[in-house]
């Protein structure tokens, strides 16, 4: 309980980046997602909770449009990144998704590099000028991804040779490399053992300093550790959305309640 | 047809032993199919199985090994003296095989009894004259030891066949009997079923490996029969391709190599773009309902015979490219640079064709084993599909396509039917695609076609020709797999 009241007094009030309103997502005939409001603060780790299956993975997907390489998703409502709708017809997804990255559940580095996993947004996007100005953005996301240290003398060995967790932050080096404004992490640790999720956890606490984090998470304590907003689903809706002290010590919904102290889920 | 008989009875025993072994089976157990130690079918099974397996493994062997056993006997009785001048024991052995099935169908139609056919005397009787009554017709006058020969061989068939009946059906009782009184509420049926299951298993497994090994075995001695009438120089080194039946050709591998590889590579450089490109289109941009049918519509490709693209490259393509590359004034482009519709181009481009769906699936079978992950993660820095493809899949599966690229390559390499109607007869090294050449298949098969000796080395030349062919092929393939299963390790 030490954590929380530490977050409790972290929590200010940041401007919005990410807005959603009466956001509907529906796969084939299935009701995905109900009617989700949602506000999301620029520099602020923002987690998502609920049981599997409440759709918290899919809302993320839809906040960079991933949902669009599935042909039978649709989704209806309004998603504003800075006031401007991301699903407008004018708005190229591909040039939204260098502007929210994502990071994966499973790490999935390309069978490429190391140097290459992290120069390729950059490559994608021109945003290098030269060989140095890419090898400094390389470095300075790698150091970002805090696996500098560990990689910095084998960066042209192959990124799948890396152990998982270095994997997952290779992973977090290359999202970070495309200097996205908002980060997406679906369950990042879940495929991480306990050391290695300490240090991507350590990660996404420094990662606020300059971007808006989400992440979805099945470990309430790991919520509880690193978000200062948290956002609860049940069956598709969004049941509670506040402070992260203050669902996880008062919640308002009893449903919420519930899942907390580990009756549903 | 006794054999045909002799498998039926088997097979009827067979179907009576499963009845009577879960009869029997059951019976032991009071009617109670809970105290038997196996399900009761397994007790028929096994009583099946071992009335039928044995008997027709017998029955196969005997059939094998008799007529050679006869064959050694009856060649023996043949005096070397009698053997006239450019015949062989083989051909005299064959006169006495159709005598001796003239005498038979004689019997059988009752222009002789028994008796008579076995004391028919070639000095007293036109035998010749008697059985052409009966519409067997002999080439040349039965001589007197060709007719004991004959008789000796119906002798020993006949007593052969008997033989054969009277131990495949004792086998097959023994079988049955052995096993049916085995047959007991305790005994382990399932366990003996599965182990005859396993036996059975293997026997398959083991005869195909058999086949291959004798494939190659008759191969590799007759190209050795080839290398001891020409030299392997020759052969491999030589620069031309003249068989003639004088006596002094030239054999040389290597302007049939060329026009094969020539081909081939024609045929790669149509298949692989639009087999890859199609995979990707279906694997990466086509919707699902798209690649429900266009999918099967392109494997409709892989089930045409190779003959009907022949057909095709004989009938539209040889003439299409003719309009182009020929006919002078009158053709599309004017000039005159190809005289007939078998060319190296056309055989190339329709191999090419066939060669589609190949590449095609078995590069959408290798996409499709990249990860999802992997594109998402693309998908998710902002990069398009196109630079996802470029980038990430194709790197990724690029091992695995270089080998369905080299399993079309020994496809191509070996395809007979396109090369023998597109490609022409002429063997020589020319880098003009619109000239026609020849391949080692198409070679082969003019070698061996007509009436030919077995003993020049003017067709000895197909098997050293094939035997090469296998082994370049069989490289080819050992290759493609070695890279395709290496690259399947990375993500599994």
């Amino acid at each position: 309980m030490n954590d929380m009241t530490a977050m409790d007094s972290t929590v200010e009030t940041q401007r919005t980046k990410i807005a959603a309103n009466s956001v509907n997502v529906y796969y084939g005939d299935s009701h995905a997602i109900k009617d989700v409001n949602v506000e999301i603060e620029d520099k602020t780790v923002t987690a998502f909770i609920g049981p599997s299956g409440c759709g918290k993975s899919t809302f993320l997907r839809c906040l960079n449009r991933m949902n669009d390489t599935i042909d039978i998703c649709r989704v209806t409502g309004d998603i504003l990144l800075e006031g401007e709708d991301i699903y407008d017809k004018r708005v190229d997804p591909v040039q939204l998704r260098a502007q929210v990255g994502m990071v994966f559940q499973k790490p999935n580095p390309f069978p490429k590099s190391i140097y290459d996993n992290v120069a390729y947004g950059p490559r994608i996007h021109g945003l290098a000028k030269n060989k140095a100005e890419l090898d400094e953005i390389v470095e300075k996301s790698l150091r970002r991804g805090a696996i500098w240290d560990e990689v910095k003398d084998r960066l042209h060995s192959p990124g799948t040779g890396l152990s998982g967790g270095q994997q997952q932050r290779l992973c977090i080096a290359r999202a970070v490399a495309t200097e996205p404004e908002v980060l997406l992490m679906d369950e990042p640790c879940s495929a991480l053992d306990p050391i290695a999720t300490a240090q991507v956890e350590e990660l996404i606490d420094e990662l606020r300093e300059n971007y808006s984090v989400v992440i979805v998470t099945h470990s309430m304590q790991q919520a509880a550790r690193v978000s200062q907003k948290t956002a609860f689903f049940h069956l598709g809706n969004l049941v509670e959305f506040g402070p992260t002290g203050q669902i996880f010590t008062n919640p308002e919904d009893p449903r919420t309640e519930s899942y907390i102290t580990g009756r549903i889920g | 047809m006794p054999t045909f008989w002799l498998v039926l009875a088997l097979i009827a025993l067979s179907v009576a032993g499963f009845f009577l072994g879960r009869n029997r089976a059951l019976v032991s157990a009071g009617g109670n199919s809970k105290d038997l130690h196996s399900l009761p079918s397994y007790y028929g099974h096994n009583v099946a199985l071992s009335a039928l397996v044995p008997a027709l493994a017998l029955l196969a062997i005997w059939l094998l090994v008799q007529p050679m056993i006869i064959d050694q006997r009856v060649s023996s009785m043949i005096p070397e003296e009698t053997i006239s001048e450019g015949s062989t024991i083989g051909l005299v052995m064959s006169d006495v095989r159709r005598v001796a099935e003239g005498l038979d169908l004689a019997v059988a139609e009752g222009a002789m009894t028994q008796e008579q056919a076995r004391n028919l005397r070639s000095e007293f009787s036109d035998v010749r004259g008697r059985l052409g009554e009966i519409g067997v017709a002999l080439g040349a006058d039965v001589r007197p030891e060709v007719l004991r020969a004959a008789q000796t061989y119906r002798t020993l068939s006949n007593t052969g066949n008997i033989a054969m009946t009277v131990m495949v059906a004792l086998v097959a009782l023994g079988g049955f009997g052995w096993s049916y009184g085995r047959t007991h509420k305790d005994f382990r049926a399932r366990n003996v079923v599965e182990q005859g299951i396993l036996a059975l298993l293997i026997l398959a497994a083991s005869l195909a490996i058999l086949t291959t090994i004798g494939i190659v075995l008759s191969m590799l001695f007759e190209t050795r029969n080839f290398f001891s009438l020409h030299s392997w120089t020759d052969f491999f080194f030589g620069g031309t391709w003249a068989p003639n039946f004088r006596g002094d050709s030239d054999l040389s591998i290597l302007p049939l190599l060329w026009g094969t590889l020539y081909i081939s590579v024609i045929a790669l450089l149509v298949a692989v773009p639009i087999g890859l490109f199609a995979a990707i289109y279906l694997s990466e941009y086509a919707s699902k309902t798209t690649r429900s049918f266009a999918k099967p519509l392109l494997e409709i490709l892989a089930g045409i015979p190779t003959i009907v693209y022949g057909l095709f490259a004989l009938l539209t393509v040889g003439p299409a490219l003719v309009r182009f590359f020929g006919q002078g004034e009158n053709g599309i482009l004017g000039v005159e640079w190809m005289s007939g519709a078998t060319s190296v181009l056309t055989a190339g481009v329709v191999m090419g064709i066939m060669l589609i769906p190949f590449v095609s699936s078995l590069s959408d079978d290798i996409i499709n084993a990249v990860p999802q992950a992997m594109r998402d993660g693309s998908l998710g820095l902002g990069a398009t599909r196109s630079e996802t493809v470029r980038q990430v899949v194709m790197p990724a599966a690029l091992p695995g396509i270089v080998g369905a690229v080299l399993l079309a390559a020994s496809r191509a390499i070996g395809e007979t039917m396109i090369v023998v109607m597109g490609a022409g007869a002429i063997a020589k090294f020319s880098l003009n695609p619109l000239d026609s050449m020849t391949t080692i298949t198409t070679r082969i098969v003019s070698q061996l076609t007509g009436d030919t000796d077995f003993a020049s080395p003017e067709t000895l030349v197909a098997f050293a020709l094939g035997l090469t062919l296998f082994v370049l092929t069989l490289g080819l393939n050992v290759l493609a797999l070695y890279i395709v299963r290496k690259y399947r390790e990375q993500y599994d």
